[in-house]
Order: structure tokens, then C-alpha cells, then sequence
């Protein structure tokens, strides 16, 4: 067995044994969501128009919430530490450690989505767009948000900051994923927007494990 | 290759360093901000189609460029931390922080200030005016995540990360108007070929801009400076400063 395997399966099942971290994003997620038709009106062509915005706006602050959770229990029993001592290149470490978490706390994000597609009324051609955006760019939010937690993760109210220094850089991710769903809603070809983002995610598997690795390093210090 | 950089690595140096600097970028200030600002103020031509409010380009383009400009050289000066270990870069990326935070924030202030006569509204989504307030809240995250640790050297290195990683907004702010084209008019500087705008009005810009970089190299300094005693204050040399100061 590989020791990056067993990392992912460690992390797997010790996510698996506290499912409150696993729904409690996912009814944030979903509460969210039906707050907006309350706020904004129940109009079904105004719940259209703002769908694809308001589902990934709401993607995003119930992974910042998950994510916090990331590495602070390594962190503070000192786990972390000793897979910094490892033979394993720290990276690669943190690469599968992200990577359970977006499997075990944003996949459900992503499987949940078709019902609030159907509470925001939104057409089949969007939703495939919007399923399409989510799977290439929620990983994008888990890798660049992983490097915020990192960082501060040996903070005591690093909640809030964490928020505070990682939305801006997501709002390219933001930009191209609505825009590929509104193209979608005129039945236009939504590949180049699709593209953009996948390139995104090349860029951001390949370096941010890296910046990931540098700041925990830092975070121990 | 940097050799001769290495001293200023040493706090004392940066510090003396800060001031040789000080009245050249001082009369840069003083010098680039009147000319500029009287020329456009006054000289200038009235544009065609706006009037007499268009002059407020000469404040509002030379801060909008430089707030980017600072972001650059503010993650720059993070970089030479990471890979040099120095603790002065640190210390000058975080004096760079509230400054470039100040351009920014008079970009957009002019930019509503223009934006209400000549669009009809304070603020519009436009992309730029996105991007700018996006650079905004990138200046406040790395300057929240700077001071939210109590070792400042980890600070540093925190900061210089988040800083680096902002720096992906910067090409997205400059292609933007290409990307997104919108209400916002395009660059009219620096069109390859033929700039755009008249010489009569492009030659207070400059001199302008180059004013505004003067005070923002002052602001800067004066930054450092603060930083710098603020961080060594129980090192010989500022006790040493600081007496000479009282006794003066």
C-alpha cells in the first residue's frame, strides 16, 4: 500500500466517522440557496436569471466554512509535524489531503446540485453547464483555498481572515463559471469558458501544492 | 550578481538607506505633482466631448496605474523575502501595503467622482472598476493576514505568499477591458501605434504620473522608516537615534 494512499484513506476515515463535517456544509449549501428566492421573490424567469450566480456563490462560502477544518486537527495534534519529518515530499502530502477533502465535503456539493437546480428553475442546458463548471472549478477552491488555511491555520480566529484573503482571488473562477452557464441559458457553445477553467486547474494542481507545503512550514514555525 | 544589495539586509543600512533616498523622491513629489497638476488643472485643453471634468485624469489615471504598479513591487519585495530570508524586503512589502491601498482607493474615489457626470452614475460593474476593487481587498487581505500574527518575521512570509498569489489579478485587471469591454474606455496612453490622446494632454499626464510615483516612493520610505524603528526598537542603534533625537 502506498503511503499516499493510506494518507487518503486515513483521511477518509476519519471524515467518515464525523459526518457532521460532511453535512453541515451541504445544509449551509442548501440553506443558502432557499434564502434567495424568499429574499429576491419567487419569480421563476428573476430565480433563472440569477440561478447559476447565487449556486456558486453559495459553492464557495460553504467550502470557505468546510474548509477550515482542513488541517487544524493534524495541525494542532501535531500530525502534521511528523508528515513533515516523512520521507514523503511534503507536497504530494498535502496534494492528498486536499484532494479527500474535495471528495468527501464538496463532491456532495456537486451531487445535491441537480435539486437546487430545480428550486432555482433552471433549464437541462444550464444545468449540464453548471454541473460541468462545479466539477472543473471546485477543485480550483479547495487547492487555492488549501494555501490560505495553511497559512492560517496556527491563528486563533483565522475563520474570518482565511475568508477575507482567499475571495478575492476566486473571482476569476467565479466570472468564467457564470459566464459559461449564461451562455449555456442561449444555448451557445460554452466551451472556451469551460476551457479557461480547466486551464485554471492544470495551473492551480501544479503549483499550489508547493505554495501549500511552503505555508505550512511557515505555519510552524 | 546582488551582491551589492546584501547589506541593506541589515535594518540599520535599509534605514540609512531611507533617508539618502528620502529627498530625491521628496522633490520628485513636490516638483512632478505641481507641474503635473497645474499644467492638467489649468493648461491643459478642455476635452471636446467632457469638458473641463476630465481633468481629474491627471489624478485619477497616474493612481490607478501606480496602485497596480505598487501591487507589483509589493509582491516583488515579498519574493526577495522568501528566497533571500531578508527581513528588510518583508518590512517593505508590508510598508508598501497601506500606500498602494491609498492609490487604489483614489482611483476609485475620482473614478465615482467622474463616473457620476459622465455616465450618470457613481458606480457601474464595469470590469475595471471589478478589478480595482477586487486589488482593493487583495492590499486589506495581505495587510489583515500581516498583522493577524504576533512573530513578525512569520508574518512576512505569510503575507509575501497571499501577495504572490494575488498577483494573477494584475494581468486580469490589464486585459480586462479587452476581455469584458464595457462601459470604461480603453487605455489611451499606451495604444501601440498612435496614442489616442492629444499631446497637449498626454505631456501633463506623464509628468503627472511621474509626480505621483515621487509621492508614493516618499510615502513609502516614510513607511519603512516607521516599520523599521518599530520592529528594532530595542537594538542599540534606535535607542541611539532616538536619544539624539530628544536632545535635539
Amino acid at each position: 500500500m502506498s503511503p499516499l494512499y493510506s494518507i487518503i484513506h486515513r483521511d477518509f476515515t476519519l471524515a467518515m466517522r464525523q459526518k457532521a463535517d460532511i453535512f453541515q456544509p451541504l445544509t449551509f449549501f442548501a440553506l443558502v440557496i432557499t434564502l434567495f428566492p424568499i429574499a429576491v421573490g419567487p419569480a421563476p424567469e428573476t430565480l433563472q436569471k440569477i440561478g447559476p450566480g447565487v449556486i456558486w456563490v453559495a459553492a464557495i462560502l460553504s467550502a470557505l466554512l468546510g474548509m477550515e477544518r482542513l488541517f487544524r486537527d493534524d495541525f494542532n495534534d501535531g500530525v502534521l509535524e511528523q508528515m513533515q519529518l516523512s520521507k514523503l515530499s511534503l507536497s504530494w502530502i498535502m496534494f492528498a489531503k486536499v484532494l479527500t477533502h474535495w471528495l468527501v465535503s464538496i463532491v456532495p456539493l456537486i451531487f445535491i446540485s441537480p435539486l437546487l437546480a430545480l428550486f432555482l428553475n433552471l433549464t437541462m442546458p444550464m444545468y449540464w453547464a453548471l454541473l460541468a463548471t462545479l466539477l472543473l472549478g471546485t477543485p480550483i477552491l479547495s487547492l487555492l483555498g488549501a494555501i490560505a488555511v495553511a497559512l492560517t491555520v496556527g491563528l486563533q480566529k483565522g475563520g474570518i481572515l482565511l475568508s477575507l484573503i482567499i475571495i478575492p482571488v476566486f473571482i476569476p473562477l467565479l466570472i468564467f463559471a457564470t459566464s459559461a452557464v449564461d451562455t449555456a441559458m442561449f444555448g451557445l457553445n460554452y466551451l472556451p469558458q469551460l476551457a479557461i477553467i480547466a486551464a485554471m486547474l492544470c495551473i492551480a494542481m501544479a503549483l499550489t501544492p508547493i505554495a501549500m507545503s511552503y505555508a505550512i512550514r511557515v505555519s510552524h514555525q | 550578481m546582488f551582491v551589492w544589495l546584501h547589506p541593506y539586509a541589515k535594518t540599520e543600512r535599509a534605514y540609512a538607506l531611507c533617508n539618502t533616498l528620502m529627498p530625491y523622491f521628496l522633490s520628485a513629489a513636490i516638483l512632478g505633482l505641481s507641474v503635473g497638476l497645474v499644467w492638467g488643472m489649468l493648461f491643459a485643453p478642455a476635452d471636446y466631448q467632457q469638458g473641463d471634468s476630465f481633468r481629474i485624469i491627471y489624478i485619477h489615471v497616474p493612481s490607478a496605474i501606480l496602485s497596480m504598479g505598487t501591487y507589483v513591487a509589493m509582491a516583488i519585495a515579498g519574493l526577495v523575502g522568501l528566497v533571500w530570508q531578508w527581513k528588510t524586503a518583508y518590512m517593505s512589502m508590508i510598508a508598501m501595503a497601506p500606500v498602494g491601498a491609498l492609490m487604489c482607493f483614489i482611483s476609485l474615489f475620482t473614478g465615482a467622482a467622474w463616473g457620476k457626470p459622465m455616465w450618470g452614475t457613481w458606480w457601474i460593474w464595469d470590469a475595471r472598476l471589478t478589478s480595482q476593487l477586487i486589488l482593493l481587498f487583495l492590499y486589506l487581505g495581505v495587510m489583515a493576514l500581516y498583522y493577524a500574527f504576533n512573530d513578525r518575521q512569520q508574518a512576512g512570509k505569510a503575507a509575501a505568499i497571499i501577495a504572490l498569489i494575488g498577483v494573477i489579478n494584475i494581468p486580469i485587471i490589464h486585459y480586462s477591458v479587452e476581455w469584458w469591454n464595457t462601459l470604461h474606455q480603453g487605455s489611451t496612453i499606451t495604444k501601440i501605434g498612435k496614442p489616442s490622446i492629444a499631446p497637449s494632454m498626454k505631456w501633463p499626464l506623464l509628468v503627472s504620473i511621474a509626480g505621483f510615483m515621487g509621492l508614493i516612493g516618499t510615502l513609502t520610505l516614510m513607511q519603512l522608516k516607521n516599520v523599521i524603528i518599530e520592529r528594532e526598537l530595542h537594538r542599540p542603534w534606535v535607542k541611539q537615534l532616538l536619544s539624539e533625537r530628544e536632545t535635539k
